[in-house]
């Protein structure tokens, strides 16, 4: 490949989008749980996927991870389509699970050299670029502790961690902050951002809590597998009147939100 | 600091990254292993009881008379010891399975499956990681035994039962994976000893020749020439006495296809096998 060729392919990568979803939709068995579903999230942007426990933010999260298939509709991640190029697509994302994924048994450090391994990268290179991303995350004194020795928040900031370690181009993170105390939270909301200004990458931050969102941020509502609103936050705000995120959710889900159980 | 820009154009993983794969998927189940030190000692204590109480009860009143591949009488602790080295070998691979299972129930399995190897290398790869572990076991149960008295005809032995056990390794893990991906639970694998395990144990040439089996019992000779578990006992057996059972080969070779391809197509997202089974939590 020729330096302009490279060049010119490169260009083209930062022009399209780092996530693209288009007219997905997904069943199971014969209850609908997304319905055609397309948002994008562009480069470099923090983007919050809000809605309630069980309007589908998982099931999309499976899709986009290819944990499930893509029957209807296609998911692209710059570019590459998750069912056509797994491979390609994989290689540029990191994901932080819902559920705790990181193995009990294992030290931090040798749970983010297994994870360099499952993305390629030897022992070594693993080691360092783990010195490197457990420093950044606060956590360098924790690299030879067990697991299971470690607090519900620290384990979560080590995933995040961990999603970095293969330097993905988008991060994905599924209501990441569910179970933490509201220091633990606010600490990997902190992280997360601090990461992302730095890397410069796109993140899709999913959850069901509205005080994760910044006015700055990209937001997609999501409510009964459907997307009912998406835009800026301040955007969103503007078009439904609401003095707050949280009214303009009410607003355009229709849902009866109480306070303290979600948006 | 990312060096390139986003999303822009990676060199394409080469052998060297699917090898450091591997030798990662190995290593994690290899250092689990050695922190599960109950297991490790239990895969010992299961083998070693069947050698010094139940063979040694038997060969008082039990010979072997001259059949393949032994060339003279054999004592019963002598032939039952393929079939306790297979043993290790099932009950490691239904271990495994276990450890699947665990694995998807507390998320750790998403590791594995996002990630941008083909899912046929990842699941191949977790296979010879739990026969590597398997290997291991059978040969610290071998210098055990070696001290009892049981050791091949020569030391060669040792050597040309390898690749024996790496197929049957193979094969039984294989089996083990198909078999985690139709539990739905972990509750449920206490089914998996009582239908799986134990029948295909003690319906072998593990304990006893077929010969005499067919003898007292030609139904049950039947089912246990249609047991897969009986072609890794005698392929091991031939091995340590180095010699080479071929019809055993194919068979545990074929079967080792068969389970592998349906392992693979069962943790296969388009199959939907992981969606029934937890793959995600909605």
């Amino acid at each position: 490949m020729t330096l302009d060729e490279k060049l010119r392919r490169e260009t083209e990568a930062v022009n399209v989008a780092a996530l693209e979803v288009v007219g997905v939709s997904h069943f199971y068995g014969k209850r609908k749980a997304l319905d055609d579903v397309s948002f994008m999230v562009e480069p470099g942007s923090f983007t919050v996927l809000l809605g309630l426990n069980g309007a589908g933010k998982s099931t999309l999260f499976s899709l986009i991870t290819r944990l499930y298939v893509t029957r209807a509709g296609t998911i692209r991640i710059f570019g590459y389509d998750v069912n056509r190029h797994p491979g390609e697509a994989l290689r540029r994302l990191g994901v932080v699970f819902q559920p705790r994924t990181l193995d009990l048994e294992l030290t931090v450090m040798q749970n983010l050299i297994y994870h360099a391994a499952l993305h390629g990268i030897g022992p070594g290179e693993a080691k360092r670029r783990a010195r490197d991303v457990l420093a950044r995350a606060n956590l360098a004194d924790r690299a030879s502790e067990r697991v299971r020795n470690l607090s519900g928040g620290y384990i979560r900031r080590v995933e995040i961690a961990r999603a970095f370690l293969h330097r993905p181009d988008l991060l994905l993170l599924d209501e990441a902050t569910v179970g933490l105390d509201v220091k633990a939270r606010a600490d990997i909301i902190a992280q997360v951002r601090s990461l992302v200004a730095s890397e410069g990458i796109g993140v899709l931050w999913t959850t069901h809590l509205i005080d994760e969102i910044a006015k700055t941020d990209s937001v997609v509502i999501l409510h009964e597998g459907k997307i009912r609103e998406k835009g800026l936050a301040t955007e969103i705000l503007a078009r439904t009147g609401a003095p707050d995120m949280r009214a303009a959710f009410v607003k355009v889900t229709g849902a009866e939100v109480q306070q303290g159980d979600g948006p | 600091m990312t060096l390139v820009a986003a999303g822009a154009p990676r060199k394409a993983f080469g052998p060297a990254q699917y090898a450091i794969c591997m030798q990662g998927i190995i290593w994690r189940e290899a250092l689990r292993f050695i922190h599960q030190r109950g297991r490790f000692i239990s895969a010992l204590v299961r083998p070693l009881v069947w050698l010094f109480i139940f063979a040694s009860g038997f060969r008082a009143v039990l010979g072997i008379s001259i059949i393949p591949p032994y060339q003279t009488y054999v004592t019963y602790d002598v032939y039952i010891t393929p079939g306790l080295m297979a043993m290790i070998q099932l009950f490691n691979g239904m271990q495994s399975s276990l450890s699947m299972v665990y694995d998807r129930e507390t998320g750790n399995m998403r590791t594995l499956l996002v990630s941008p190897f083909p899912r046929w290398y990842l699941l191949t790869s977790k296979l010879l990681a739990g026969t590597a572990v398997g290997i291991l076991q059978v040969y610290t149960y071998l210098a055990i035994a070696y001290l009892w008295g049981i050791s091949p005809d020569s030391l060669w032995g040792y050597l040309t039962v390898f690749p024996a056990l790496v197929l049957s390794g193979l094969m039984l893990g294989a089996l083990g994976m198909v078999l985690s991906s139709l539990i739905r639970q972990l509750e449920n694998f206490a089914g998996v000893m009582n239908f799986v395990i134990f029948p295909m144990f003690f319906a072998s040439s593990a304990l006893y020749p077929l010969w005499q089996v067919q003898e007292k019992s030609p139904w049950l000779a039947t089912i246990c020439w249609f047991n897969p578990f009986t072609y890794a006992v005698e392929l091991i057996r031939f091995a340590f006495y180095e010699q080479v059972d071929y019809f055993s080969l194919v068979i545990v070779v074929g079967c080792m296809v068969v389970f592998l391809a349906g392992a693979i197509l069962a943790y296969d997202p388009a199959r939907g096998m992981l969606i029934r089974r937890g793959g995600a939590a909605e």
